[in-house]
């Protein structure tokens, strides 16, 4: 027998505050069955991974997000990360874009291009994607509110470029519920974003079938201060709630569940980020399976999207960064992603500089090419302390979703201000705790430095708004004014009757070059906006 | 001190982004300040007038979309203006060094940058408020 040594007094938590035992041993998992919990990798309930071979089939896409200034600019980076090895593209959209109004509107004064690309009409739209093959890269773009208008931007593009619309690969985040939850960049009340959501659901399995028409998004919950548990817990809940609302439209659970997909925070705990992603593929299968009893084997595949955590990062010796973010990535490929964005080192300083997104990119690179963990499908599989961790994820969620089910279901929790509460809950917990040094974070409240050398970063072009500003204003000149109104005229009608799908109308209005804020302003005349109440 | 400070937490701009926000304001009211929270998607006028209406001893400015230099310009010229250059402004953010002294100018007394721990932030303002 060997004594119990000496222990630091602790606490000994995840970041997420779950508490970690000194060792774990068969006993922990000792409820654990193979063939239930896990089985293979590519069987149900896919805790090990969604395909039988993984990483040696095909690699994880690598899908840098980014976007800034004009949309001339943001295509010269896109042809830059494609030339460095990048597989897939990541659109970033400025907030006057996310919020649905024009670079022109007085809101956006000091926003335009800043955090993103503006982008106000199709016109912007075929500068973006300029010299790109839309039938051969997969393209995500970050959109919510206005994501259906934004979609057809890129379906017209595609449309005029005479690329089918069946060979198009790509994902709309198109996630309204995480807004209210988490990020806040809603436009309309909850009901009519979900009628908006639904008509992109029947839109994309008849006419884009190849089109992930919702990214389903924890992403921005964990970086509003959730737990683990919460990011996993009101995602997964969120797809619930959607799955039952294309269910109540009449949608076929078969036809359109396949096509939905998730996106995951990667944070620094490495083993509770994997036991996050390998309980999500779990619940998921058990929720289609079970309490929806879908038919088709793909509805109850999850698939994935992760990035890096943003909220991890400091702006104290930065360069370190480079570091953290090469563990959440592991963690993010030791569990199982589909396609994966490493943030750059000077994330929390501005946009990255092209250095900064490159060493982000080969980041990944190196995870693929030269760690030898993609020899093998869920390496740590087996772990007593990763199974056991993925089991307690599992629980926490059926806890979670039987509150969320009391509530009857996401919308209203959220009206509530149920999850917002929970999670600025934790972040507060989370900041205390490393005021109180209970969290150690290397460089802000340890090991600190008082002078350090200033990096370079990223500053936009603030003449990118006038050149932006100066475009709209010539399209609004130029273009087909009377075949603008009469588009718009007709969403209108169709925003009004309710019962049809607003997809085609919106596509006529995009044809058109009928701009993002002119379409969002019918919207908003007949949906009405948004306001949170403040929890 | 005889009476509770005021603090006014807003957010400017179009940026939805508010756990920094929330955990200040939080943290305000934890040392025993009386904190108004104006809620997202503020314009430079309407902060102005709660900061006004509330008869806030001071303001808090979260920003995070890269909008603080056109945001923080428009509300300070807007304070000057309604006779409330005493309120002491401070923001918080992503904000690059090299817009710290540019904010400094405009009468923005401190920024605080990402690291900034709630109890520095939280002692700043009391050492400051209502000295001016």
């Amino acid at each position: 027998m060997v004594k119990k040594g000496l222990e630091r007094p602790g606490p000994f938590t995840t970041v997420s505050g779950v508490p970690i035992e000194r060792v774990y041993s068969a006993e922990h998992i000792r409820d654990l069955d193979y063939d239930k919990d896990l089985d293979d990798p590519g069987e149900p309930p896919y805790t090990r991974g969604i395909y039988p071979n993984m990483y040696r089939g095909k690699p994880w896409t690598i899908r840098q997000f980014s976007g800034f200034g004009t949309a001339a600019e943001t295509n010269e980076r896109y042809h830059y990360l494609l030339k460095h090895g990048q597989t897939g593209l990541s659109v970033a959209f400025h907030l006057p874009t996310l919020m649905g109004i024009d670079s022109d509107h007085p809101m956006s004064e000091g926003e335009v291009g800043k955090c993103g690309v503006a982008i106000d009409s199709l016109a912007d739209m075929e500068v973006l994607f300029k010299g790109i093959p839309l039938d051969k890269i997969s393209t995500s773009m970050t959109t919510n509110a206005p994501a259906a208008i934004i979609w057809s931007m890129y379906l017209v593009v595609a449309e005029k470029e005479g690329v089918d619309w069946k060979n198009l690969r790509g994902t709309i985040q198109n996630d309204i519920l995480k807004e209210y939850i988490a990020q806040k960049t809603y436009i309309f009340p909850p009901r009519p974003s979900m009628k908006l959501i639904v008509d992109t659901f029947e839109f994309g399995t008849k006419h884009v079938p190849q089109w992930n028409t919702i990214s389903i998004s924890g992403y921005h919950i964990r970086e509003a201060g959730s737990t683990a548990l919460q990011e996993l817990a009101f995602t997964l809940y969120d797809g619930i709630e959607y799955v039952e609302w294309a269910r109540r439209a009449g949608l076929d659970i078969d036809e359109f569940a396949p096509r939905l997909s998730f996106f995951f925070n990667a944070h620094n705990d490495l083993f509770e980020e994997i036991a996050k992603y390998r309980a999500a593929r779990k619940v998921w299968y058990k929720v289609m399976t079970e309490r929806f009893q879908c038919k088709n084997p793909r509805s109850a595949v999850l698939r994935f999207h992760t990035q890096t955590a943003g909220c991890a990062l400091t702006a104290q010796q930065p360069y370190n960064n480079i570091v953290r973010v090469a563990i959440q990535a592991l963690a993010g490929v030791l569990g199982g992603t589909q396609s994966l964005h490493t943030n750059s080192l000077d994330e929390t300083l501005a946009l990255p500089t092209e250095h900064a997104a490159r060493i982000g990119l080969r980041t990944q690179q190196i995870i693929a090419h030269e760690s030898g963990i993609t020899n093998t499908v869920d390496p740590l599989g087996g772990s007593y302390f990763l199974e056991r961790l993925t089991l307690d994820m599992e629980k926490g969620c059926w806890d979670y979703f039987e509150r969320l089910d009391s509530m009857g279901g996401m919308v209203n929790a959220i009206e509530q201000g149920y999850p917002q509460r929970e999670i600025q809950e934790a972040a507060y917990v989370y900041q205390k705790a490393i005021e109180r040094k209970e969290k150690i974070i290397v460089g802000v409240n340890e090991f600190v430095m008082e002078e350090e050398p200033p990096i370079d970063i990223l500053l936009i072009d603030e003449s990118a708004a006038d050149r932006q500003i100066d475009q709209l204003r010539r399209l609004r000149a130029t273009r087909d004014n009377e075949r603008v109104r009469a588009s718009l005229a007709q969403l209108k009608k169709a925003a009004t009757d309710g019962s049809v799908n607003m997809m085609p109308s919106i596509l006529d209005c995009v044809r058109a070059y009928a701009t993002l804020g002119e379409i969002c302003d019918e919207l908003r005349a007949v949906y009405g906006t948004y306001e949170e109440p403040i929890f | 001190m005889n009476e509770r400070l005021r603090v006014l937490v807003a957010k400017p701009g179009l940026d939805g982004h508010d756990r920094g926000a929330k955990v200040i304001a939080r943290a305000f009211r934890d040392a025993g300040f009386e904190v108004i929270y104006t809620g997202l998607r503020q314009t430079p006028e309407q902060i102005v007038n709660a900061a006004l209406q509330e008869d806030a001893d001071v303001v808090g400015l979260s920003v995070l979309s890269g909008a603080h230099m056109t945001l923080c310009t428009r509300i300070m010229e807007l304070m000057k203006k309604e006779g409330l250059s005493e309120v002491l402004v401070v923001v918080g953010g992503i904000i690059p060094d090299q817009d710290v002294p540019k904010l400094n100018a405009l009468g923005i007394s401190e920024v605080f940058q990402p690291g900034a721990s709630t109890e520095d932030i939280v002692k700043y303002v009391r050492e400051h408020a209502r000295k001016e």
